[in-house]
């Protein structure tokens, strides 16, 4: 039986109600609080947000990579039709690396530094192809070819630290695309690189996807990242998505304040410069969330809200715009107007 | 609040020539050892290989480039924490570059540095109080009996509760611990203060807060700074002058405007097309597309003549032979480059 | 490789300067302590002991690398390379003593190793993998507790109640005469010495082991969906090993030096016996001879640690 032919036009990542929480030592913290998307086959979904935002716990959930004794996770997670949430630990490594692998952050410490590229790569296909070794080493070469690496038959016996870091980061790709998967999910894959090195990152990944036709889902705290790669995107505040839309819409007409304020902290490279406007104070604790809209201690715009209803009672996130699939999270009533008249005349 | 409000001893006078700008690099260059050199043919590391800069009172510049490129380690220089392996580093004309560490005591004062990551910058078993305090007795910039007010008055300069005096630096988030490195630095009233990366580390949102305050720092208190970041919008919001490196020189120097605006050397261009611009949503035209090939050539062995005709598109054979010297190519612009051009915009992918 | 041969120089030299400042008679050694005077003159000539200091020290290092003949009241002695001297007291060359006493202490100490690695690092691995769990408190527990005790009360329990009763009792048989008698006899001296250290490598392993299992680079491996069996004992346990090799290389050196209580104990004449007879009876040419063999050791295990460390780390190969 087929999964990815199972599901009748369903996208082929949905994620519904994602919750996932662990004990610390001020008690458990819910770090991701009922997280809803879905990305199609062929299409790119940035999820951005801050650091404990739960844009990268969300995601180690979907590949059912979190740690299973420490974690709990509520919710569901499909792939092509498939649950992931409660699935068994052998129906997952069936999943993981063949039909959704991952990229993280720091090549130099996702690498084994023990072991050589090729063996890694080889190792992430041997893992769901009954091949000798070979073979695999033979679609090593190929795949660390296809990322753009000179020389691939010599560079297969070499170690990771041999590598320079965009280099590195091509490697894991490779590996991420050993048994052609379905999903990429890829954790700040550029963030711990070079501005030059990153651009030759990010056309890699979309050239990628082009040809593979897969879902990508882009983890990222950089708008300017989410502008070069993104189809559409998931703004995360607080464990919780605050504002969804295609990239067009969300960086052009942002709906929540909370995108207001990121777009008035990021400086521009072109045009006059002006005052940067930063959001005040400080993310909430996860274990000390204020009540109501958890944004509102920092929001420049509850006042506009009757009745205090920011603090008292949370938003959902709904339609709050006339173009289709746009949500929000938030009780304003009309933020298109607002960002238009007031934010976007101080944007650069 | 000004820092010329409080009462203190004497500023120890620091030698000055008249005339001579607040801080010049001439030339300076900073080569490490390397693995695998021998006695008679020692093999270095050339971080830093001939850069020369100048600040004046008040201004702010930019250094960027990429890993590697020599500007962290030329922070290091400018604040002497490294002694350089040749060229002069002079401050008001005078040469500090090879000061011993008790002479250069009262110009430590004068130049300041913040780090990147003020938590392993901060010592976690003093309180806040005790770390700026400390910089304050160091130096005796107050009387002992005015401490405490002087460190609460420097916490509310850098927009922190100044009753938190007493907290050590776990108790506080990423940016506030920035904000204790600079109250730190700003303890002893420097006349310039060397940041590098101070934002990389931070999320966007408590970044712009810190540019922020760094911006106040200099227009209240008329700090001249050297400003270090890879985030090229970070570097254009901030600094009146940016110097761009590559491999341990600087490539291409000059105002804001026209270094962002019609940059002439191969590699600014590069770099400043590889870095997302997000008004480009907002309706700016798109820029030129380049996209770089390979790495960084190794600084232990650098390509003869330009440094950057191993990854130029516009290289030819004089460049593997003559090194190029910044020379004047547009208005505010210095270009170290024999074939230095403006970029066609309609250009979409080239090297 | 360099500073090894200095550290080797350097003991030698120590321990013939001990020699001199150490209280001594060789003479007396000889020939008793009511011995005539002419015959002392005689015989103190025979040694060299007129000879200038560094004079002696010389013959004393060319007969290392070359041999030397020794007389000693008309009796003389051909002492083969390498020659440590001459033990006056038991009558025969140092180093047919170490020769006879060191496979006991290796013996004694390799067969050890291997029961408190595997015991350790197996035992350290379930603990890491279920950290938090009864059994990785229990476990954690009973090392604090074993190691807790003072190492000779272990042995001397298992020496005196466990062997020759539980286990066979205790003595030395050449493996190449007997394998199955030399592995009975020091079976108990294994599992005395093997437990005590398991307990400590157990807390290694499992402390290198819990780091190991944090590291992207195995939670890149989960995620290229490999067993989870490939995951630890591939990716994380081998990560793991490279701190635990480090302090094996150490505790093998202490050991073989030092299994004075072992062997004491369990009544075998190793190396350490021969150490502790030599300096109760004051007979230094075996004195030197254990700490020279001794430094050798050490130098060689260090070498040795750090070649295994190239082998597990190819980042220290190539950088």
């Amino acid at each position: 039986m087929s999964y990815e032919t199972s599901a009748h036009d369903e996208p082929y990542l949905v994620v519904r109600d994602l919750r996932v929480s662990f004990p610390t030592a001020a008690g458990p913290v819910e770090a991701v609080r009922g997280l809803s998307y879905s990305v199609p086959l062929g299409r790119t979904l940035a999820i951005v947000g801050e650091s404990g935002s739960g844009k990268s716990v969300s995601s180690l959930a979907v590949m059912g990579l979190h740690d299973p004794r420490r974690t709990r996770v509520g919710g569901s997670v499909t792939l092509g039709g498939q649950e992931i949430v409660g699935a068994p630990e052998s129906a997952l490594r069936r999943v993981r690396g063949a039909r959704a692998a991952m990229i993280f952050q720091d090549p130099l410490s996702a690498l084994h530094p023990y072991f050589t590229v090729g063996d890694q790569i080889a190792e992430a296909y041997r893992a769901h192809h009954r091949v000798g070794r070979g073979p695999a080493r033979a679609r090593a070469a190929e795949l660390l070819d296809r990322v753009g690496i000179p020389r691939p038959r010599a560079r297969l016996d070499e170690y990771p630290h041999q590598f320079s870091g965009g280099m590195r980061q091509r490697v894991m790709i490779a590996m991420a695309l050993a048994n052609d998967p379905k999903l990429l999910i890829a954790d700040e894959p550029t963030t711990a690189l070079d501005v030059t090195v990153q651009a030759q990152i990010l056309d890699l990944i979309g050239d990628l996807q082009q040809e593979f036709g897969s879902a990508v889902v882009f983890i990222t705290h950089d708008l300017g990242v989410v502008s070069e790669v993104a189809d559409d995107v998931l703004v995360m505040y607080a464990g919780r998505a605050v504002e969804y839309g295609t990239a067009d819409q969300v960086l052009a007409r942002p709906l929540h304040p909370y995108a207001w304020g990121l777009l008035e902290s990021i400086p521009a490279l072109t045009g006059d410069p002006v005052p940067l406007r930063p959001i005040p104070g400080l993310p909430p604790r996860l274990t000390d969330l204020p009540g109501g809209c958890a944004f509102h201690p920092r929001c420049g715009q509850r006042e506009r809200v009757l009745h205090g209803r920011c603090a008292s009672e949370a938003p959902d996130l709904a339609p709050r715009s006339s173009e289709q699939g746009r949500l929000s999270r938030c009780h304003l009533s009309h933020p298109e107007l607002i960002f238009v008249q007031e934010i976007l005349p101080r944007l650069p | 609040m000004t820092l010329s409000a409080t009462s203190h001893r004497a500023r120890p006078q620091v030698p000055a020539v008249p005339g001579e700008p607040l801080l010049a690099l001439r030339d300076v260059r900073m080569h490490f050892p390397a693995a695998g050199g021998t006695r008679a043919a020692p093999r270095t590391v050339k971080a830093v290989d001939g850069v020369s800069l100048t600040l004046h009172a008040g201004q702010t510049l930019g250094l960027v480039g990429e890993s590697g490129c020599g500007k962290s380690t030329t922070a290091r220089l400018i604040a002497r924490l490294l002694e350089p392996t040749g060229g002069q580093i002079l401050y008001r004309g005078v040469d500090i570059a090879h000061l011993s560490t008790r002479k250069l005591r009262p110009y430590r004062r004068e130049i300041q540095l913040i780090f990147q990551d003020p938590v392993s910058s901060l010592n976690p078993r003093h309180t806040v109080g005790t770390i700026i305090g400390t910089a304050l007795r160091t130096h005796r910039i107050v009387p002992p009996h005015r401490e405490v007010a002087r460190v609460q008055e420097l916490l509310e300069i850098v927009g922190l509760d100044p009753d938190h005096h007493g907290r050590y630096p776990h108790e506080f988030s990423g940016g506030q611990r920035q904000r204790i490195g600079i109250a730190r630095a700003l303890a002893v009233r420097p006349k310039v203060i060397v940041a590098d990366e101070p934002v990389s580390a931070l999320d966007v949102s408590i970044q712009a807060q810190v540019m922020n305050l760094l911006e106040k720092l200099r227009r209240e208190f008329g700090i001249a700074f050297v400003f270090i970041a890879h985030d090229l919008g970070v570097v254009r919001q901030f600094c009146d002058r940016v110097a761009v490196m590559y491999l341990g020189k600087v490539v291409e120097s000059g105002s804001r405007d026209a270094l962002y605006g019609t940059p002439m050397h191969p590699y600014a261009q590069a770099l400043l097309s590889a870095a997302p611009n997000l008004a480009t949503t907002r309706g700016a035209p798109p820029r030129a597309r380049i996209r770089l090939v390979g790495d960084v050539p190794s600084p232990v062995d650098p390509p003869t003549g330009c440094r950057f005709r191993t990854r130029c598109w516009r290289a030819e054979d004089r460049c593997a032979t003559t090194e190029p010297t910044l020379t004047p190519t547009a208005a505010g612009l210095n270009t170290a480059c024999h074939f230095p051009e403006r970029l066609d915009p309609s250009w979409l992918e080239v090297a | 490789m360099a500073s090894a041969v200095a550290v080797v120089v350097a003991t030698l030299l120590i321990s013939f300067v001990l020699f001199f400042v150490a209280p001594r008679d060789p003479v007396g050694a000889v020939c008793g302590a009511k011995c005539p005077p002419e015959r002392a003159a005689e015989i103190a000539a025979s040694l060299h002991l007129d000879d200038p200091v560094p004079s002696q020290f010389g013959q004393y290092a060319w007969g290392i690398v070359a041999g030397r003949t020794i007389t000693s009241g008309g009796t003389t002695v051909e002492c083969a390379v390498p020659c440590l001297g001459y033990s006056y007291k038991l009558g025969q060359p140092v180093t047919a003593l170490i020769a006879d006493a060191a496979p006991v202490t290796f013996s004694i100490v390799l067969g050890a190793a291997l029961v408190y690695l595997v015991v350790g690092v197996a035992n350290g691995v379930v603990a890491a993998r279920r950290r938090g769990s009864a059994l990785d408190r229990l476990t954690v527990g009973g090392t604090l507790v074993l190691s807790s005790v003072p190492y000779f009360v272990v042995a001397l329990v298992f020496a005196l109640y466990v062997a020759g009763r539980v286990l066979p009792p205790s003595q030395y048989t050449s493996p190449l005469a007997s394998p199955l008698g030399w592995a009975s006899g020091l079976l108990a001296a294994w599992i005395t010495l093997g437990l005590v250290n398991a307990a400590a490598y157990t807390r290694y392993s499992r402390a290198s082991m819990i780091e190991a299992l944090g590291e992207d680079f195995v939670r890149t491996a989960r995620g290229k969906g490999i067993s989870e069996r490939r995951v630890v004992y591939r990716h994380a346990l081998r990560a793991a090993l490279g701190p635990v090799t480090t302090i094996f290389g150490i505790d093998l050196a202490a050991q073989l030096t030092g299994a004075i209580f072992t062997e004491r104990i369990f009544g075998l004449p190793g190396l350490g016996t021969l150490t502790l007879n030599a300096f109760a009876q004051n007979d230094m040419p075996v004195i030197m001879g254990s700490v020279l063999v001794g430094a050798v050791l050490l130098v060689t295990l260090n070498l040795a640690v750090d070649l295994m460390y190239t082998v597990l780390d190819p980042r220290v190969r190539l950088g």
